[in-house]
Formats: structure tokens, sequence, C-alpha cells
């Protein structure tokens, strides 16, 4: 059975924790992974650095404009996750956008990073519709799944052609915002989570945008399969000495 | 060939709406309901009732004698120069304005590059009372300073975009964020034929004003409603778009893009899109842009702030690879002694966007009886500080 589905059919309260490739360092993305493994994260979302992020906050964007700096590459990423896949199986998700895809050439793209044991993939830009044409065949027959976003405005129709599109589970953006906005969950999300349940979706949910700590992941988890953590991780590496000390500090604040 | 766009948004190869689920419910909403609305007959009287009245159209097309004497041709001056805010950018902020009341938002978002947009587009808030917010490049709210004044005065909210490079390509991102952080009541008024679709067509539909207008004076001056060829020049692309508007399918007529050189496209500080670009995506929309080989968008460069964006509308990227447009540049010296020459000759001052169409006048062979038309989009006023710098006595 692939990573994604086995993990969603074996635990609750996923806790997926997204970070940065090539930051703050270019090669700790390989040591970041690690120790999040190491410390009871489900699974992680490793973010392809892109010049204009349109979809991400201030946070991420920084950080990837350092990872840029630093000299990561696609290819370089890689050979990290293939450096990492030696003695971390939890499911790898990569997140970015569709012009480096395009670049790298999508079907050479797929292909490198099943090769390396990616298990799927975000990609906001990329339309349901070219999805579909172009990229769907190629993906589900390298056994990869391909995770799309729905968010507050999203209508019932939509959600339900976003799900039978989408396989592994689907990215519930909370609100309208970008990423690294930071409030409390509100009765109006709470209702737009109700709304999506009723929908008996095929895939399991897990909610981004907004989850910083214990109490919001433990709201998001009574509404979902668990939650997406990015840009409260990546802060806390401002002004970090140690990768480990980091990443263990900051998921006792979750778990 | 055709040169409208699709049903999916495209041109040809290129176009479309490549955004994050955040905003397609609002770029939907827009695609539902842009057409009907702004070919309503309601919409068109008070669209051409301001144009006339409030812009000050239709701007003449000049007979520029001096300019004809020296290159031995006839060259027509469509002046977008004389609008009311001194360029063509207006056109596009009174259609979108209108349209944004229509479907009734209350709050108008804009990104900047040079400052003419977020001028246009203050200007038009004021006009009709509504919330304005400017996305502005901190580097180009320094270099711009006059027009930044001018958006204060006219009651818009001027923010810095801090991000990457700090200039267009950022405050567009920003203003595409705020668009994401409030779905409901703001309308993101974009200020060129680029973004996702319906955006490219509907700025260029707005902008086509300019053609439909070069159709009645070419009658009237040349017993001819098309000229032998039309010379624009192009960032974004939106004064070429409505220069070419009318004219795409008229083969009869050379459609001449010009793109900002800057410092020249063997080197990396330039903007000629279609030279140094590749197919790839920018702003939700598939296109030639400027990026390394790893995808990641590279900075422009152009003495023209309005040309310093490293993409291109998707209609020019598809008048370029079908080959309907031919596209050449100018570099920041030449748009210079453009711009001096013009002056001096015909006594006016273009802006440093325009005289990059200037410039083509010496890179191309004429025959004494061609009719040219060059769109001189903007006037000189918001550029003298460069012009005063570049001057040699």
């Amino acid at each position: 059975m692939k990573r994604v589905e086995k993990l969603f059919k074996e635990k609750k309260n996923i806790l997926n924790i997204y970070l940065t490739a090539g930051y703050p360092n270019l090669n700790d993305t390989i040591e970041v992974v690690k120790e999040l493994a190491n410390n009871g994260v489900d699974m992680v979302e490793i973010g392809m650095p892109f010049s204009d992020p349109l979809a991400d906050g201030p946070t991420i964007q920084n950080s990837s404009q350092v990872a840029i700096k630093n000299g990561i590459t696609l290819e370089l990423i890689f050979n990290q996750i293939e450096e990492i896949r030696k003695t971390v199986e939890i499911p790898i998700v990569l997140m970015g956008y569709y012009n480096q895809v395009l670049q790298y050439g999508a079907d050479s793209f797929f292909e490198k990073a099943k090769a390396v044991g990616v298990d799927g993939f975000i990609i906001p830009d990329l339309p349901l519709d070219i999805y579909e044409k172009e990229h769907q065949q190629k993906v589900e027959s390298l056994g990869l799944n391909m995770i799309f976003l729905i968010t507050p405005q999203t209508t019932d129709e939509r959600i339900i052609l976003i799900d039978s599109k989408s396989s592994g589970f689907l990215y519930v953006v909370s609100s309208f915002a970008i990423t690294g906005s930071k409030s409390d969950i509100q009765q109006s999300q709470i209702d737009y989570f109700k709304r999506i349940n009723n929908l008996k979706l095929k895939n399991p949910k897990l909610i981004g945008f907004g989850i910083s700590d214990k109490k919001t992941f433990d709201t998001a988890c009574q509404h979902a399969e668990g939650a997406i953590i990015g840009s409260a991780f990546i802060k806390a590496f401002e002004g970090s000495k140690n990768i480990k000390q980091t990443v263990k500090e900051f998921i006792t604040t979750v778990l | 060939m055709n040169y409208e766009v699709n049903e999916q948004g495209f041109y040809g190869d290129f176009g479309g709406a490549f955004i994050p689920e955040m905003l397609y419910h609002n770029v939907n909403e827009l695609k539902e309901n842009y057409l009907q609305i702004i070919e309503s007959n309601d919409f068109q009287d008070e669209f051409k009732d301001l144009l006339k009245e409030y812009v000050g159209r239709p701007t003449p097309l000049y007979f520029a004698k001096r300019l004809s004497e020296k290159y031995n041709t006839n060259v027509f001056l469509k002046r977008e120069d004389l609008n009311h805010t001194g360029a063509h950018k207006i056109n596009n902020t009174i259609g979108q304005i209108l349209l944004a009341k229509r479907m009734n938002k209350k709050r108008i978002i804009a990104e900047t590059g040079a400052g003419q947009h977020g001028v246009a587009t203050a200007t038009v808030c004021a006009l009709m009372n509504l919330e304005c917010i400017i996305y502005m490049g901190e580097v180009d709210i320094k270099r711009q300073a006059p027009n930044v004044a001018r958006m204060k005065m006219l009651g818009a909210e001027v923010r810095p975009a801090t991000s990457g490079s700090k200039t267009l390509k950022d405050a567009t991102n920003e203003a595409i964020r705020d668009w994401i952080a409030n779905p409901e009541d703001t309308y993101y008024l974009i200020g060129s034929v680029v973004g996702p679709h319906p955006y490219p067509d509907m700025v260029a539909r707005f902008q086509s004003i300019i053609s439909e207008e070069m159709k009645s004076q070419l009658i009237e001056k040349t017993g001819r409603d098309y000229p032998d060829r039309i010379i624009a020049c192009v960032g974004g692309g939106s004064n070429a778009a409505g220069a070419f508007y009318h004219y795409s399918n008229n083969d009869k007529v050379e459609l001449i893009a010009v793109e900002a050189d800057g410092l020249g496209i063997t080197t990396n500080k330039t903007a000629a899109t279609t030279q140094v670009g590749t197919e790839g995506i920018i702003h939700g929309s598939k296109t030639l842009l400027m990026q390394n080989s790893e995808g990641q968008i590279t900075e422009p460069h152009s003495i023209s702030a309005g040309l310093d964006y490293p993409g291109v509308g998707p209609l020019h990227a598809h008048l370029f690879k079908s080959g309907r447009g031919t596209f050449i540049g100018a570099t920041d010296k030449e748009a210079l002694t453009a711009a001096y020459q013009l002056t001096r000759l015909e006594g006016i001052i273009p802006a440093l966007e325009s005289s990059h169409a200037l410039a083509a006048l010496d890179k191309i062979e004429f025959k004494p009886s061609e009719n040219i038309v060059i769109n001189l989009s903007g006037r000189g006023d918001k550029d003298m500080e460069t012009y005063i710098r570049e001057m040699s006595y």
C-alpha cells in the first residue's frame, strides 16, 4: 500500500509539517526531516523554493529567498530526499509552483520524484483541468498522489469535483488567508469544516493555514484527520543555532 | 489565425488561469460576469461618456510633419499622452471601476510600477468614492516620489511591497495576496494585459478604444481606415494591445512591438522578454517570461519603470510566436535619444515608455508613401528627473 494511504488507514490526528528545502542552510533539509520523523511527526511537506510564491505569506517567501540564495535547486532537493529515504519512512510530499515543474519537464519531474521516494505533490497553481488533461495519467501510473486545495469559498459541487481528482488527502485551507496568518479558529470556520464533512468525500482531509500550536492543532483534529503546520515551524528557525534542538522544542509545543 | 481569447482564456498556447484555489472564486466570478456587464448598453453609455467628458477622448491622431520629413514617410502620433492623468492607463481604470461598482465591490486594490497605473486607479476611486489601496515596490516608492504624492493626495493608501526585488513584480504578488485575504468585498484592478484570464482580454477590450478611434481618424486623414504599420512599446503590453486590437486580423497592417532592451539583450540588464525569455507561468498566466533554468523569475532592467517587467501579456506572446507581430527592441540610450528628438522636432515631451516606440523609427526602412502610426502612450512629466540627469548640453 502507498505510504500516504497506509498512514491515514493506521493513524488518527495526523501531523504534517511543512519545511522549506535548503533552509536555513542548504543541506539542513536532511537533518530537519530526520528530526521531524524522530519526534513523531507523521508526514512532511517539503517546499521547493520559488521566487514568486503567490499562495504563501512573508515567512515562507523569506525562507524561500534564503534557500534560493543558498543555492537550492530541484536536482539538489531530489538528492536530499534520496539521502533522507535511506532512514526515513514517513510520507514525503513536495510542495511548489507549476512553473518549476514545467521548467524541469513535467514527466521527468514526476518520474524523478518517484525514483527518489516522494509520495505526492501539492502544486497550488496547477489548474484542475490542466492536471486532468496533461498529468493525471502520468502521476497515477507512477502510483503518486496529487493533492488539491479547497477553501471556504469553494462550492460543494466544486469540492466534490476536486475530491474526485485528488488522491492521498485534501488540503483544507482553513480561512481567507495566505500562509502564516495567525488567529484562533472561529465558529464560521468550524461550520465550514462541518459542511465539508457532510459531503462524505473519498479522501481524508488535512487542515492547513493558521495552524500553529497545540490548541489550533487539536481543534483541527476534531474536524479532520489532521493538520498541516508551516509558517510557525519556519519561524522557529529564526536565530536557531541547533537544528535538532529547534525541531524537538517546536514539536513539543504541538504534540 | 485567431487573435481573440478562447473560452478557456488562451491565445494560442498562452494565457489561461494558473491560480491557487484561494483565487478561484474571485477570478471565476469575474470571468462569468465581465462580458455580460461590459457589453451592456448601460455600461457602454457610462464608459463612453466618461471617456469623452472626463478623460478627454478622442485623443488626436496628430500628423507629425517634421518627424515625417526626417524619416521621409508619413508619421502619425496617437496622442494618448493627452489623456487625463497623462497616459493610456486611465482607459482601463475607468472601465474596470465601472465593472467593480456593478459587481458591488467596495474596496479597490491595484499594483503599480512607475505609479502611472496607481495614479489612474486612485483617480477613478476618488471619482467613484471607493476605498483604494495601491501596492508599490519599496524601491519604486523611492524613485517615483511625485506619483506617490499624487496617489496620496487622491486619497489612496500606498502600501510598500517589501518582498523580493521590491519592484512591480513584488507589488503584483502583494496585491494578489491581499485579494486572497479579502475575497468578498475587494476588486483587484490590474493595470496591464497580464494576469489570469479574463484580465488580459478585459484590459485589451478597454484599451481597444485606441485603435477604434484610429480607424475613423485615418479615414479622415488618409482616406483609408488602416495604416501600413503601427508601432507601440510593450512592457506588459496594454497600450500595444489597444493600438493593435482592431487590426490584428488585417494582414495589411504590420504590428510592431518595441520592447525595452535596457543596456542590451546580451547583458543581463534587459527587459526584452520575447528575446531572452522562455515559456512559463507568471502571475497566473502562461506566457513568455524571463527566468532561469530552475523556473525562478529573474530581475528585468529598463530605464523606463513602465517596461521594467519580466513577462509580457499572453496576447503578445501569441503575436510573437505566431509571427503576426514584429518584435524589436530599443535600449535605454536609444529611447532617450528618441525622446530628445521628438521634443525638439515636435515640441512634445514623451514618456520614457513611449520613447521606446519612437526609437523604432531608426530601425525600420520606410517608403515615402507609407502611413505609420506610433502610439504615444504617455507624457514625459513623470520622467523629467531622468531626462534632466541624462541630458547632454
